[in-house]
């Protein structure tokens, strides 16, 4: 078993190397290889950090925003369908840095195209289909999944299973595209097969020395679950282009909230 | 039927077309000359050079030391014939068997259609006028075989009708070289002193045989009608067509599949030899019963991808109903465009114009529709309904920017939905709003924007927009439609919801 000498071997070098490192890197270092040796392979990410979410994005396996996989937003209300909305244009933003473009699939389109350039995207690199079912809504995001030129594939979608999600994911990790799944009812909530599930709800805006006015978007972002990673949360805002984190969330409270999860 | 032939001679073929297109050359000595050996020897002349002395098969520098300011034009390879397919394909207006007679003529089977022109005579005017009037000196001969025909349009003067059956008396004046013998058997007859077909076409056969070969006889024969000659028709290219028959007929979906890719395969093979994409095509399906079935497809960017318009065409195959079997497969380009080369960048596959993505596309508008796919361009409106433009093309760019010093939602209702609103005084936003049953207490507010009715378009009364934020930290857009007047009650409404 030549395989497993070799793991042997690994995990003896990290052994020795304990007294000069600290406690926490040897166990962060444990717990990367054995996700190596799971057989998860880092997905193909834009770096570290770069997405701004702090302590959110360090809740991923590596500590990296998993590009190439299918996260899924939990939306029960209009106005979470809004906050979300906002939040993913802000993804978005980072993903079509190339200048590539991106689908949104969805039955009933509310999404105001205009609204989207104080994220940073130009709504005419956004191509918009709009079907009839939830059955044809699936089989678009798996066509566009499957075209390699896209940032990303954004889809409404009411309910998903678990076999369908997985078949999305499927995809995606071989094209790797990203795909966000955004889901209006709570209710119906299952395992599912994506990489992170998502809750982003709109909190009281602040304004500079208490001026009048509404300020810049607010959410709290929460990640009740992630593959091989942590729940987390922290609220975020966005302004001048790009997330600031400035709050995090105590994980006991977010916790409590996984109602969802 | 009596066959009847005509020969159309164009003696200054290749000068005739390099005139018309370049008219300042008209009476400009002309020559034409190809590569022979090493030399660029004569190929064509036009009249003026003609007149000057220069004939063909003289070496290029020989006719410039006879006419002085002589023009010399390289041949285009090919062009004889290309001239005479194009001229030979108008030519099917005077009878549909039209073959190309290689190097400067076209022969004609006129059988039964010189009536439709009151005659034969006045037939003949009409190719000669016709012809002439584009351009190309013709002379045109009618006979009841081809090589009469051939004969009498090239070497004889004046006549150009020959007389049902009296192909002989009509042949023997003429030179041998009208029979359309081989070079060096044409050399000979000069050389043994045969100026004309009637000093040795009594002859005896086998002699004939014996002295000038088996060639002659034949063309002899085929003259004076005694021997059949086939002409190959030209074809009107149908547009960009191919069809499969089928032996047995197919009624099984893996039958179809087969065949509709073996006709993309042929079709797009030929599509791209010209550069060419379909944006349109069709696949007709002939089943025994005579019942045809048909599909259609179309793309957003010409393709010559024969993988990718099957994916197409396999979304559609559902819809053929095969019935006892399909005999006969036709496919169709309807519309064809010219494929843009495309640039392609070394690091970013970027930008919504990849074909990847146009093949995408083509695959959704196939199952859904083309009217399901839409972009969105800035249009240069305040008016929120107004504000954007769905298009349908990939490649249309926005003319203007889109405005981000204005806040606008994220989310647009279709219509905006009335609600109940508590405000204080005129042009303050409200202090609580009831939205589906729900009470909004308003903690935050920033406003009004008042947006007026683009009078040019449309009358009403104009919006003052409040971006509101209620205790939860949601926020909303809300209008006052009008003016407040305090003896009516204003009519409020909820148009968006922000991020």
């Amino acid at each position: 078993m030549p395989k497993n000498l070799a793991k042997t071997n690994n995990f003896s070098i990290t052994f020795v190397s304990m007294n000069r490192v600290s406690k926490s890197e040897v166990i962060a270092k444990l717990q990367r290889d054995i996700l190596c040796w799971e057989g998860f392979k880092p997905a193909k990410a834009i770096g570290a950090g770069l997405i701004g979410l702090g302590p959110v994005e360090a809740a991923f396996p590596n500590q990296i925003f998993p590009v190439g996989a299918v996260h899924e937003f939990i939306c029960a209300t209009q106005e979470d369908a809004a906050a979300t909305g906002g939040f993913i244009s802000g993804l978005l933003k980072t993903l079509m840095k190339n200048g590539s473009g991106c689908l949104w699939v969805s039955k009933s389109r509310k999404l105001f195209p205009p609204g989207l350039s104080l994220y940073g995207i130009s709504p005419d690199r956004i191509l918009f289909v709009d079907v009839n079912s939830e059955k044809d809504i699936l089989w678009a995001t798996e066509e566009a999944l499957k075209c390699q030129g896209m940032a990303a594939v954004i889809c409404e979608l009411g309910e998903v299973s678990f076999n369908q999600s997985r078949r999305l994911q499927l995809v995606c990790e071989r094209s790797k595209v990203t795909s966000f799944i955004i889901r209006s009812d709570p209710q119906k909530i299952t395992q599912t097969a994506c990489v992170a599930r998502w809750l982003v709800t709109s909190i009281a805006s602040q304004t500079k020395g208490d001026l009048p006015g509404v300020g810049f978007p607010r959410w709290r972002a929460e990640l009740l679950k992630v593959r091989n990673g942590n729940p987390a949360s922290c609220e975020v805002e966005w302004s001048k282009g790009k997330f600031k984190v400035f709050q995090q969330q105590d994980a006991v409270e977010a916790s409590v909230k996984r109602k969802y999860a | 039927m009596h066959r009847r032939y005509v020969s159309i001679w164009f003696p200054f073929l290749l000068t005739d077309w390099y005139e018309r297109k370049q008219p300042a050359s008209k009476r400009m000595p002309l020559v034409f000359v190809i590569s022979d050996h090493g030399r660029l020897m004569v190929s064509a002349a036009n009249e003026a050079a003609r007149k000057a002395g220069v004939d063909m098969g003289m070496a290029a520098t020989d006719a410039k030391a006879l006419v002085p300011g002589l023009l010399v034009v390289d041949e285009p390879a090919g062009q004889n014939e290309k001239l005479l397919r194009g001229i030979g394909e108008w030519c099917i207006r005077f009878s549909p068997v039209v073959a190309i007679d290689l190097p400067d003529g076209l022969l004609i089977d006129a059988s039964g259609c010189a009536h439709l022109w009151a005659g034969e005579d006045k037939y003949l005017s009409e190719i000669t006028y016709k012809l002439n009037a584009f351009g190309y000196t013709n002379r045109v001969a009618i006979a009841d075989t081809a090589g009469c025909a051939w004969a009498i349009a090239r070497f004889s003067e004046g006549q150009r009708i020959v007389v049902p059956g009296e192909q002989l008396k009509a042949l023997l004046p003429l030179p041998p070289a009208s029979l359309r013998p081989e070079k060096a058997v044409a050399e000979k007859f000069y050389k043994l002193g045969f100026y004309h077909i009637s000093s040795f076409i009594h002859f005896p056969r086998p002699m004939l045989r014996r002295r000038f070969g088996e060639h002659l006889l034949l063309r002899i024969a085929q003259a004076l009608g005694q021997a059949e000659e086939y002409l190959l028709p030209l074809k009107l290219q149908k547009a960009w067509e191919e069809r499969l028959p089928c032996l047995e007929p197919i009624s099984t979906r893996v039958g179809i599949e087969i065949a509709a890719s073996t006709l993309l395969e042929k079709l797009c093979s030929r599509l791209a030899a010209q550069g060419l994409g379909i944006r349109q095509a069709v696949l007709r399906c002939y089943r025994v019963d005579g019942e045809q079935q048909q599909v259609e497809v179309g793309t957003g960017l010409p393709s010559d991808q024969p993988g990718h318009l099957f994916k197409l065409l396999e979304l559609k195959i559902g819809q053929i109903a095969p019935g006892l079997g399909i005999e006969l497969f036709l496919l169709e380009a309807r519309k064809v465009e010219k494929i843009k080369p495309g640039q392609h960048a070394f690091w970013s596959d970027s930008g919504l114009n990849t074909s990847a993505i146009s093949e995408l596309l083509d695959r959704l508008a196939g199952k859904f529709g083309a009217d399901h796919i839409h972009r969105f361009l800035p249009q240069e409106h305040y008016w929120p309904e107004r504000s954007f433009e769905r298009v349908d093309d990939l490649r249309a760019q926005p003319t203007s920017g889109w405005r981000e010093d204005i806040t606008r939602p994220v989310w647009l209702l279709g219509r905006p939905e009335p609600i109940e609103v508590m405000a204080p005084i005129p042009d303050y936003p409200p202090i609580l709003f009831i939205y589906k049953g729900r009470r909004h207490q308003v903690k935050k507010a920033d406003g009004p924007e008042r947006i007026e009715r683009e009078w040019w378009m449309d009358e009403g009364e104009h919006r003052d927009y409040f971006v509101v934020e209620d205790e939860d930290g949601k926020r909303y857009w809300l209008f006052r439609s009008g003016y407040y007047d305090g003896n009516k009650k204003n009519q409020w409404f909820i148009h968006g919801f922000f991020a």
